[in-house]
């Protein structure tokens, strides 16, 4: 006997001939489509969020932010030491500088060398000159003030100021510090002063307010165990901030953009499969006879399968290999096309995407190439004497079990969430149920409208229900193509416009806080005198919540560790006798205006962090004086909306007679930026907080965000487009047959064209009124129920799927059969 | 002319073999206690009217099918006692094929389909002679081109050489004229005889048409699933 063959060589072999033949080409391009769509769009999410966590990061000046009232232990530095993690020490509280005679209160921050981790600070030598980027920080002796500061002082840089029991010079103008917040601790402009000078002022005593940040910074891996080891150590005092909570603005954005991300490259991924699915089908059909072939010749059974399993690894490496690099020039020519938008450039991909090409070719080929071609390779030799001689039918449970458990495995590692995988794989399988049952009942339904036409269409419509599984096959494969392209549209129009509704060009881009009572209405003047529109002041009164149920604070204990700060530190109050717009009452009632009682609305979260509810009674403490007021409904607060908003509000009646601040926020247009600093100078007292640099942050996400979503959006079209070249080439033998039949029964070439483009066009109409139908569901459980947005019915896109499926489906149908039917009869029967 | 005197001497032996088949209409015997044995080196030929059993016969000569009783010896290997993988062993050392419909692999150039019971074999030297057997059936220029740019005879002389590239012991042939015209189905039976007897290998054939199947040693008659009767010629050596 001679010895055995290597399954290896001989796959290669084939592989290459079947290759070189054109067999393999479109189970290859839709695998290689799949796997382009799922790296470009893994490597440019990949780069497009190191590019939004950098953002968020320059944010916090940092990776991980901890906030202290008191200096950190050591321990914690020598953790963040052995991680290998950057530090900085940021150390602040109120302070009131002096410039000769004048004087302004400042947050005055000493910055140890690094700082800032992350981003940036921009400094300028004068007052009213645009600020460069620097890397320095105030040398010892030397101070560096923000502009607003310098107003109220009057000064300018090289100015001599005095803070606590040291002399600094001011050397720069601070322009921009990344981590500007806009939190009420950090209302008063920034002094900035190297960290070695602190202790010369003198300021550190006990009793006085200093907040003390740690910043870490580092590889993103060494971040997060470095969290994960410290959060259990640290003391309930302490707060430690991370990017992804830097600023609710960005959060959300990236939160949203996020989970469509996923979302898309699922869908891309769950269309190629069926792709791949479909040209496995017909790979498998037309190579039955060579399996029977090759068992006639001597191959034996184990021999054949491990050939087939040679053959579908080499192919997922090939297949996997090419799409990563396409995938990779793909995300480099796109991230090029939009390189003015995007502003600056990205960072460099990681690896995770090369892992996830090749995991995912071998994913999609194990799962729905493999049963169809496990199934060709039990073909039976007796096939090479009688063609009707068909393998046996796979036990149906495995073949489904390998392709469920397939896609199950890429779902999960896709989103890295197994609710949300769990979430997607039911509505997909439910998806996939219902437009089988409505393809089937639509497929069935058409023998009736057979008399309707001439003979093309006759033929067409028998087409479509003799093939019966077949068209119901291609109507659900089209149909969900369309349906997702549909989806798409409509879930990115409604993203954009949420986005750009929560973000309008005349956002409000200065807070005024610190405001009397009787400054209100000059204030009011002098800014309509400046063409800015002044939307009405909001109260606040400070406050501390003492009881809650005539239960002493002091004495109560919190589940919540966050309810438990909330109940110790101030509260900022307002009262208004109608709920504002950015605002919505989940449980109880808005109190009507002109309500004598004390009642006050909660914010959602802080009721239940502070656990409770309507009816409790809150008992409060402002300046000396008590206050009692009873709980009557609780709020939802879009805290992104750029307006001032409140935990607690409560009834005028209650708080107006208490001593209080006003603030408002305001638009101020470009060109009109100098109101700023006249309400500066003549409102001292008054401290306007820029809002511009955090907004033009927020805006650059989003952008980001957006651009990303066009990215996916292309490619789940690639992927949807394979699809369609699958399904209409499945068919494409069967169609040759009998077109060069009908041909030699005399039928003219247009008769059988006719014919032809009548199913196409009829599947294709099926496939959209159901994608339609199915968008429509989607698109409204996808607004209400994932991304928070108030759904609307879309006229244009409903029109839109049914004259879409039949145009893209029939003319991509008539441009695929065209060669097919062009062939002359007689090469395509002999070849038969 | 040889005859063989008992299955021991014989290249193929058929003992008793039925087939039935399970239909809607009940069980149905397709072939019913059909034994005969043919020497090594001896030329047969199977005839008989469509639907008699010549091809049911046929692949379980060759061990593509298992009967429903009775056994198959070929070359000394009892087919019946092995599985699938181990009948297809046997294939591949000693049996050869040529069917009606060519079989040959679209995908594959005429040179590779040649080539490919040589690799399943593992043969190393599979290109070297499948050219030469290309060669041999005069289609060495021929050896670049795809079935589909061949003609039927052509596609049948691509057949013919794959079945003697391995230099089969047995070779069978399933209606090897059945495609093609008379000039052409002529011209591949000349050569089919002349490899046959180059090569000494025993050869089944079955077909339809009676010329042909006299041109071999003995010619088995079947008839609704029995062998009717048998007759022996003396060898047309003329070709």
């Amino acid at each position: 006997m001679n010895r055995r063959p290597g399954a290896v060589r001989l796959a290669a072999r084939l592989l290459a001939r079947d290759w070189r033949s054109g067999e393999l080409l479109v189970l290859t391009a839709a695998l290689v489509t799949a796997v382009t769509a799922l790296t470009a769009v893994g490597f440019l999410t990949d780069r497009v969020g190191q590019a939004v966590a950098e953002r968020a990061a320059e944010s916090l000046a940092a990776d991980l932010r901890l906030r202290a009232g008191d200096r950190l232990p050591e321990s914690h530095l020598e953790l963040a030491a052995s991680h290998g993690l950057e530090t900085a020490r940021l150390t602040s509280m109120p302070s009131v500088v002096f410039a000769g005679e004048t004087s302004a209160l400042s947050a005055l921050t000493a910055a140890s060398d690094g700082y800032p981790l992350r981003g940036n600070l921009e400094v300028a030598t004068r007052l009213g000159e645009l600020g460069v980027v620097t890397d320095a920080l105030p040398a010892p002796g030397e101070a560096w003030a923000a502009p607003g500061l310098l107003a109220r002082l009057g000064v300018d840089s090289g100015a001599e100021v005095e803070i606590g029991e040291a002399r600094f010079t001011l050397t720069r103008v601070l322009t921009l510090r990344p981590d500007e917040g806009f939190n009420f601790v950090d209302l008063a402009p920034t002094l900035l002063i190297n960290d070695a000078d602190l202790a010369a002022t003198g300021l550190i005593r006990p009793g006085s307010r200093v907040t003390w940040r740690q910043l870490f910074a580092g590889d993103r891996a060494d971040v997060s165990r470095f969290k994960a080891e410290l959060e259990p150590l640290l003391d309930p005092a302490e707060r430690l901030r991370d990017i992804e909570d830097a600023s609710p603005q960005v959060q959300a954005a990236m939160d949203r953009s996020g989970r469509f991300l996923n979302l898309a490259s699922l869908v891309s991924v769950l269309l190629a499969a069926i792709a791949v699915a479909m040209s496995a089908r017909r790979y498998a059909l037309r190579h039955r006879d060579r399996v029977a072939l090759m068992k006639c010749l001597g191959a034996q059974q184990v021999f054949v399968r491990r050939v087939n399993r040679v053959q579908v690894l080499l192919l997922a490496l090939v297949g996997g290999v090419v799409g990563i690099v396409l995938g990779y020039f793909a995300q480099l020519a796109l991230a090029w096309l939009v390189r003015d938008f995007i502003g600056q450039s990205l960072p460099p991909p990681g690896i995770a995407p090369v892992w996830l090409g090749l995991v995912t070719a071998a994913c999609i080929l194990g799962g729905f190439a493999l049963p169809d071609l496990a199934r060709m390779g039990r073909t039976p030799p007796l096939r090479v004497l009688r063609a009707d001689v068909e393998p046996p039918r796979l036990r149906h449970g495995l073949a489904y079990l390998a392709a469920i458990a397939a896609l199950v495995a890429l779902l999960t590692w896709l989103v890295r969430d197994i609710g949300l995988a769990a979430a997607v794989f039911a509505g997909a399988a439910v998806t996939f149920a219902l437009l089988g049952v409505a393809g089937w009942v639509m497929v069935r339904a058409t023998r009736h409208f057979r008399g309707a036409g001439g003979a093309g269409w006759r033929f067409g419509l028998a087409n479509l229900s003799r093939r019966g599984a077949e068209s119901v096959a291609q109507v659900v494969a089209f149909g969900l193509g369309i349906m997702v392209l549909l989806v798409l549209s409509l879930v990115r129009n409604d993203l954009m416009d949420s986005w750009q509704a929560s973000l309008p060009e005349d956002a409000p881009n200065r807070f005024m806080i610190n405001v009397q009572q009787y400054e209100v209405e000059p204030i009011r003047a002098l800014l309509d005198s400046r063409g800015v529109t002044v939307p009405p002041f909001v109260p606040m009164v400070r406050a501390r919540l003492t009881a809650i149920n005539d239960q002493a604070i002091g004495a109560m204990t919190f589940e919540h560790p966050e309810g438990e700060r909330w109940a110790r530190r101030e509260a900022n109050l307002t009262w208004s006798d109608r709920p504002q717009d950015s605002n919505t009452v989940l449980e109880g009632e808005f109190w009507s205006p002109g309500t004598t009682t004390n009642e006050v609305s909660v914010e959602q979260e802080f009721a239940s962090e502070l656990g409770v509810g309507i009816g409790d009674t809150l008992a409060f403490d402002i300046a000396g004086e008590p206050l009692q007021a009873t709980i009557t409904s609780i709020r939802e607060v879009a805290w992104d909306s750029f307006q001032p908003n409140f935990f607690m509000v409560l009834t005028p009646a209650a708080l107006a007679g208490y001593p209080g601040t006003w603030i408002n926020s305001v638009h101020l247009p470009p060109g009109a930026e100098d109101a700023t600093l006249e309400v500066m100078r003549q409102f001292p007292s008054v401290s306007v907080i820029d809002l511009d640099a955090i907004l033009a942050q927020v805006r650059s996400v989003m952008d980001r965000a957006a651009f990303a979503v066009q990215a996916v959006f292309a490619f789940t079209l690639l992927a949807g487009l394979a699809v369609l070249w699958a399904a209409v080439q499945s068919t494409r033998d069967a169609r040759a047959f009998e077109s060069a039949m009908l041909r030699t029964l005399g039928a003219s070439r247009r008769r059988v064209l006719a014919g032809v483009a009548s199913e196409f066009f009829a599947i294709g109409l099926l496939a959209g009124v159901l994608a339609t139908a199915g968008a429509t569901l989607a698109g409204y459980l996808l607004a209400t129920r994932v991304y928070d947005l108030e759904y609307r019915f879309n006229l244009a896109l409903t029109l839109a799927g049914p004259i879409l499926g039949m145009l893209f489906v029939g003319i991509a149908g008539l441009l695929a059969t065209r060669r097919v039917i062009g062939t002359p009869p007689i090469r395509v029967l002999r070849a038969a | 002319m040889k005859t063989p005197d008992s299955h021991d001497t014989a290249a193929l032996s058929a003992e008793r073999l039925v087939k039935r088949v399970d239909g809607p209409g009940g069980t149905l015997t397709i072939l019913d206690d059909v034994s005969f044995n043919v020497a090594p080196g001896e030329t047969v030929s199977i005839v008989g009217a469509s639907g008699a059993g010549k091809s049911t016969l046929l692949g379980l000569l060759a061990g593509l099918d298992v009967p429903s009783d009775g056994r198959v010896v070929l070359e000394t290997h009892d087919l019946g006692a092995l599985d699938e993988d181990g009948r297809a062993a046997v294939r591949a050392d000693h049996v050869g094929f040529v069917f009606q419909s060519f079989h040959l692999v679209p995908s594959l150039t005429a040179l590779e389909n040649v080539m490919l019971p040589l690799e399943l074999a593992g043969r190393d030297d599979a290109r070297q002679r499948a050219l030469e057997t290309l060669d041999a059936v005069g289609l060495g220029q021929r050896s670049g081109h795809y079935p589909r740019q061949l003609s039927g005879g052509e596609k049948q002389r691509v057949a013919i050489a794959r079945a003697f590239v391995i230099e089969p012991r047995v070779l069978f042939a399933d209606e090897p004229t059945g495609n093609l015209d008379q000039a052409t189905g002529e011209h591949i039976i000349e050569l089919l005889f002349e490899l046959n007897r180059d090569h000494a290998a025993t050869l089944v054939l079955v077909t339809h048409d009676l010329e042909l199947a006299r041109r071999c040693d003995r010619v088995l008659h079947m008839a609704a699933g029995r062998i009717e009767r048998e007759e022996r010629h003396e060898r047309d050596t003329a070709a």
